[in-house]
């Protein structure tokens, strides 16, 4: 038998019921107490140890900790600045409203919620497919809106039944509005939801504190360049929340200071005529003031409803926009390049003139069409049978190319790169929002560059009417026009008129920034611009400028889309294969307030498509008449519908 | 007049007669402490607190009856309690309610009842009373009885699951063994058979169980998941400071950060808004508390009132040391209330019956020191 108790350790030879010994046991006893007695002292001193590290030693580590627990920064976003016309007409506002907002990670049934959520507020099939859109671009413990601009009434109906729906909160946003919609669609811009690329973008600026609060940014058009303007400053309120993140009291606030508010130099009322004045032509215009910079109007037709971008598009609108042949979603101004045809021709008239290798006075004779010596091919002229003696004037005026092939057939393609370099063409216009198109402006070197090949004669005959390579964009076309209107004066095109600071009231103007005076005797310019006049006076534009109380100054120009070697339009002809039209111009001629640059797309011939829409801004700016439906009907672009369901 | 107030001095007499002063004293200076940090904790609600106070009036009441029954009584009653908390034990595990996941309660209707509570005091009386009635001849089956006897109620409650009261159960079953006088070999060689048999208990763990371990051994591992009861707690003892930030005060606790707040982790709001000094009054408390049950306990007559009250002593120790290191971080966090203060009336009511044991033996102590 083995002893189990050491209390009765006393030999064990003796079988039976052992003698007991109560002194020893008991002292046996009393030293198991003692022990144990001993075990709490040491377990208390321990436990008095732990509470002297975390209650003193480590308190103010501690302190730290329960103070960020207990303290949240809540950034409150800025007001975002207003954009205005010229005239102080808002084309760009923000406005508070209710969301009902989702936030995926906390909610267990996305679709079972959505559903039980359609039974308190409206949700169309269309907010279903915004937010899955969201969804699939998003962080799951973002919230997302589901709907926005909840009526008060939805807003109550919500909060009576908030308990059902944990993850799903009413917020009070900051929202964009542009109440012009498409006019002016692509001057705007639009704001959207904040996305990674954004987020690079901000980190480059060192604004990422600034934007702790912001769900949108600038996505094009001035909303982009001007972003950091309008943005405004953050402001911050130290909260203390519970452990749930719910705001118990406020302890201190620092307010947000609004976004600059922007004046824009667009006169919305002339955008609005130009736009009437496309009907639903595709195409584009830029008008400038000549003598400041000023971007009057700038047209991109079709164009888009920024609205759609502001809460984030649903995928129906957006495919819409995205896929529409007529691109709705292309900034046609800045970022389409058109050859620019017989526009270009008063310029390489002035270069000719400056360098000598013409006087205005100077004829030709024009036999209907241009043969390289020694080649069999004709470049021919519009005109069959041709224009006879051309001189500079009438060169212009009727727009007679082989007075041009032969100009061209005398120049060297690089001297007329570095003159018309002047006007901008194939370089940056400096205008004031992102994306500028360079376009095309040949040259020997661009042509090995491009196609690794040399430049031959034929290309400079081709180039010499304003086809070939040659590939401007509108901007560089209006900016070219109104350095002429201008005497020569470059000045960079800005949409942006003056910046004002909404905190201390200050108005920035944006300075005008001359680029370059351009190289040309002012006699030379006085006979272009004369010749100017005369186009819609009495050559290529005469039909649509009958009767003006102004003095205009243009050029007219046809930019090939397709070659058809001499035919006639015909029914066969596919629309889009059209030549676009082009009508360049300013007016009054001799002290011009504005000037233009028109393309309608496959419009055909640019007097005819062009001139018109020029003349109906004209008289809308200089006279104050409201331009009539457009002439030309054309096929329009697929307006972008609500889905109905 | 002078009759009255015989009549109130005998009444009084009757009243405290069996009762230990110090014990009470302690006891009830624990408890108002309880009581108060109960108040703070329930954001103000006083709801709770009269619902503690009342579980206090039935408890002292309990606590006076017991405290007036003999030791010899006590013995006699040992093994039918026994019996009746196995039984229960068992009716728990067949049709208990189940609050939190757990099958811990009983539902009379009238009231719930914690059967796991009333084995606190059953097992160390029942193995009292069996080395009393083998104190001639403790064997080796005796102690495999002994094992068996502790191992069934630990069986059953930690399968409730109560991972917590079960290990306290068992520690108070080996501390009857322990003041029998078990021989180290044997505890040693038990100590020794528990570590190996960590690695074959940790799957039969619950998965939460499990998590609470790996947590405590790296409180970072999780700090917004199981770590987080601990981060919170620690951060409230630490951010309390020297002198506490004042009653009704204590952030962590009124902003909700601190869980179980007013049952397990009611150390942390005590030691946030009374700081170092609240804490360490507290320790002192129950070191009186339990000093004087030493004293209680070295006095006892009997071998089973002094394995009785020796079990009883460590448990009030083991509790308040148990649930205090794993408020402070220093044990992971296993359902141990903080005894008299935590809100809970079965654990209040347990308690003071063990006091009452314990004033039962003392006043049946040796009246002759050896």
């Amino acid at each position: 038998m083995r002893r189990l108790f050491t209390n009765r350790n006393r030999p064990s030879t003796i079988s039976g019921p052992e003698l007991r010994d109560p002194q020893r046991e008991l002292l046996h006893f009393r030293r198991r107490l003692l022990i144990a007695g001993a075990m709490v002292i040491v377990a208390f001193g321990g436990l008095l140890g732990r509470f002297v590290y975390l209650q003193l030693f480590q308190h103010r580590h501690y302190q730290t900790l329960a103070e960020s627990n207990r303290i949240a920064i809540v950034p409150i976003v800025p007001n975002r600045g207003v954009m205005t016309d010229r005239n102080g007409v808002v084309l760009a506002q923000s406005y508070s409203a209710y969301t009902l907002e989702v936030t995926p990670s906390r909610v267990k049934n996305l679709d079972e919620t959505i559903d039980g959520l359609a039974t308190l507020v409206e949700v169309q099939a269309r907010d279903r497919k915004r937010f899955k859109r969201l969804l699939e671009e998003s962080k799951n413990f973002e919230s997302l809106p589901l709907r926005t601009r909840l009526s008060d009434e939805e807003v109550a109906r919500f909060a009576v039944n908030r308990y059902r729906f944990p993850g799903v909160e009413i917020k009070a946003r900051l929202f964009r509005q542009y109440p012009f919609g498409e006019v002016a669609s692509h001057v705007t811009g639009y704001i959207s939801r904040i996305n990674d690329k954004d987020v690079e973008r901000i980190d480059a600026w060192d604004e990422t504190a600034n934007y702790k609060g912001s769900d949108y940014i600038g996505k094009v058009g001035v909303e982009l360049a001007y972003e950091r303007d309008l943005h405004g400053t953050t402001g911050w309120e130290e909260v203390e929340v519970d452990a749930g993140g719910r705001a118990v009291r406020t302890l201190s606030r620092t307010p947000p200071i609004s976004g600059n508010n922007l004046k824009l130099a667009l006169d919305i009322r002339l955008q609005q005529a130009a736009e009437q004045a496309f009907g639903d032509r595709r195409g584009a215009l830029v008008a400038i003031e000549p003598a400041t910079g000023d971007v009057l109007a700038f047209v991109s037709k079709p164009g888009f409803d920024p609205n759609l971008f502001v809460d984030g598009i649903d995928p129906t609108n957006w495919e819409l926009l995205n896929e529409s042949p007529d691109k709705p979603l292309l900034n046609r101004p800045l970022r389409g390049a058109y050859p620019p045809g017989s526009t270009i021709k008063p310029f390489l008239a002035l270069a000719a003139l400056t360098s000598g290798k013409r006087t205005a006075a100077q004829t030709i004779f024009d036999p209907g069409f241009y043969q390289i010596a020694g080649a069999a091919h004709r470049f021919r002229d519009d005109k069959p049978g041709g224009h006879g003696y051309v001189d500079m004037f009438k060169s212009i005026v009727v727009s007679c190319d082989t007075y041009y092939y032969m100009l061209a057939g005398e120049t060297d393609i690089d001297d007329t790169h570095a003159f018309l370099s002047q006007f901008s063409f194939g370089r940056k216009t400096g205008i004031d929002v992102e994306g500028e198109l360079l376009g095309v402006l040949p040259s020997r070197a661009w042509k090995r560059e491009r196609f690794k090949d040399k430049w031959y004669l034929g290309d400079s005959i081709s180039a010499g009417i304003g086809q070939g390579y040659n590939a401007f964009t509108p901007v560089q076309q209006a900016q070219a026009i109104a350095i002429i209107a201008n005497d020569g004066v470059a000045l960079a095109p800005h949409l942006v008129k003056s910046i004002e600071n909404v905190k201390d009231g200050t108005v920035r103007q944006i300075a005008l920034q001359p680029t370059q005076a351009l190289h040309v005797k002012p006699e030379h310019l006085a006979a272009i611009k004369n010749a100017l006049v005369g186009v819609p006076r009495e050559g290529t534009s005469a039909q649509a400028f009958v009767g003006t109380k102004y003095v205009s100054a243009g050029k007219t120009g046809t930019s090939q889309v397709y070659s058809l070697k001499g035919e006639k339009y015909s029914k066969q002809v596919d629309e889009r294969l059209r030549d676009h039209a082009w009508y360049i111009a300013y007016a009054p001629a001799d002290q011009p307030r504005i000037a233009i640059a028109v393309l309608v797309e496959n419009g055909g011939f640019g007097a005819q498509a062009a001139a018109p829409i020029a003349r109906a801004m004209f008289d809308y700016y200089l006279l104050g008449q409201k331009p009539r439906a457009p002439a030309v009907p054309g096929t329009g672009p697929q307006e972008p519908e609500d889905e109905s369901d | 007049m002078g009759k009255f107030f015989a009549l109130m001095a005998t009444i009084w007499e009757v009243l405290v007669r069996r009762v230990d002063s110090y014990l009470m004293a302690a006891a009830l200076a624990i408890v108002g402490i309880g009581l108060i940090t109960l108040f703070s904790a329930s954001d103000q609600n006083i709801s709770r607190v009269t619902s503690q106070v009342m579980s206090l009036g039935f408890a002292l009441l309990l606590m006076w009856i017991i405290a007036n029954i003999q030791p010899r009584q006590l013995a006699r009653a040992a093994l039918p309690l026994y019996i009746l908390g196995v039984l229960l034990l068992i009716a728990v595990a067949l049709g208990g309610t189940v609050v939190n996941g757990s099958r811990r309660w009983l539902n009379f209707g009238f009231a719930r009842f914690q059967p796991s509570e009333l084995m606190k005091i059953a097992l160390p009386l029942m193995l009292a009373w069996y080395f009393q009635k083998h104190e001639t001849r403790v064997r080796f089956r005796d102690f495999i009885l002994a094992v068996v006897l502790i191992a069934l109620p630990v069986w059953l409650i930690k399968r409730e699951p109560d991972l917590g009261t079960a290990l306290m159960i068992g520690a108070s079953g080996f501390y009857v063994l322990y003041l029998a006088g078990l021989s180290w070999k044997i505890m040693l060689g038990l100590l020794v058979a528990a570590a190996a048999a960590a690695p074959l208990v940790w799957p039969h763990l619950h998965d939460y169980q499990q998590e609470r371990i790996l947590t405590f051994l790296d409180p970072a591992r999780d700090p917004l998941g199981t770590g987080y009861h601990s981060t919170q707690a620690s951060i409230a003892l630490g951010s309390g400071g020297v002198i506490g930030k004042g009653w009704l005060n204590g952030t962590q606790t009124h902003l909700d950060f601190l869980p179980e707040r007013h049952t397990d982790f009611i150390f942390a709001v005590f030691g946030e808004e009374f700081g170092l000094i609240g804490s360490a009054l507290l320790l002192v408390l129950y070191l009186l508390l339990i000093g004087r049950a030493f004293v209680i306990t070295i006095n006892a007559s009997t071998l089973f009132a002094r394995l009785t009250a020796g079990a009883i002593t460590l448990m009030f120790f083991s509790y308040a040391f148990v649930n205090m290191a794993m408020v402070s971080g220093l044990l992971p966090i296993v359902g141990v209330p903080l005894p008299l203060i935590s809100f809970g009336g079965t654990a209040l009511v347990s308690l003071f019956i063990g006091l009452g044991i314990l004033m039962s033996v003392q006043a049946n102590r040796k009246l002759v020191k050896t």
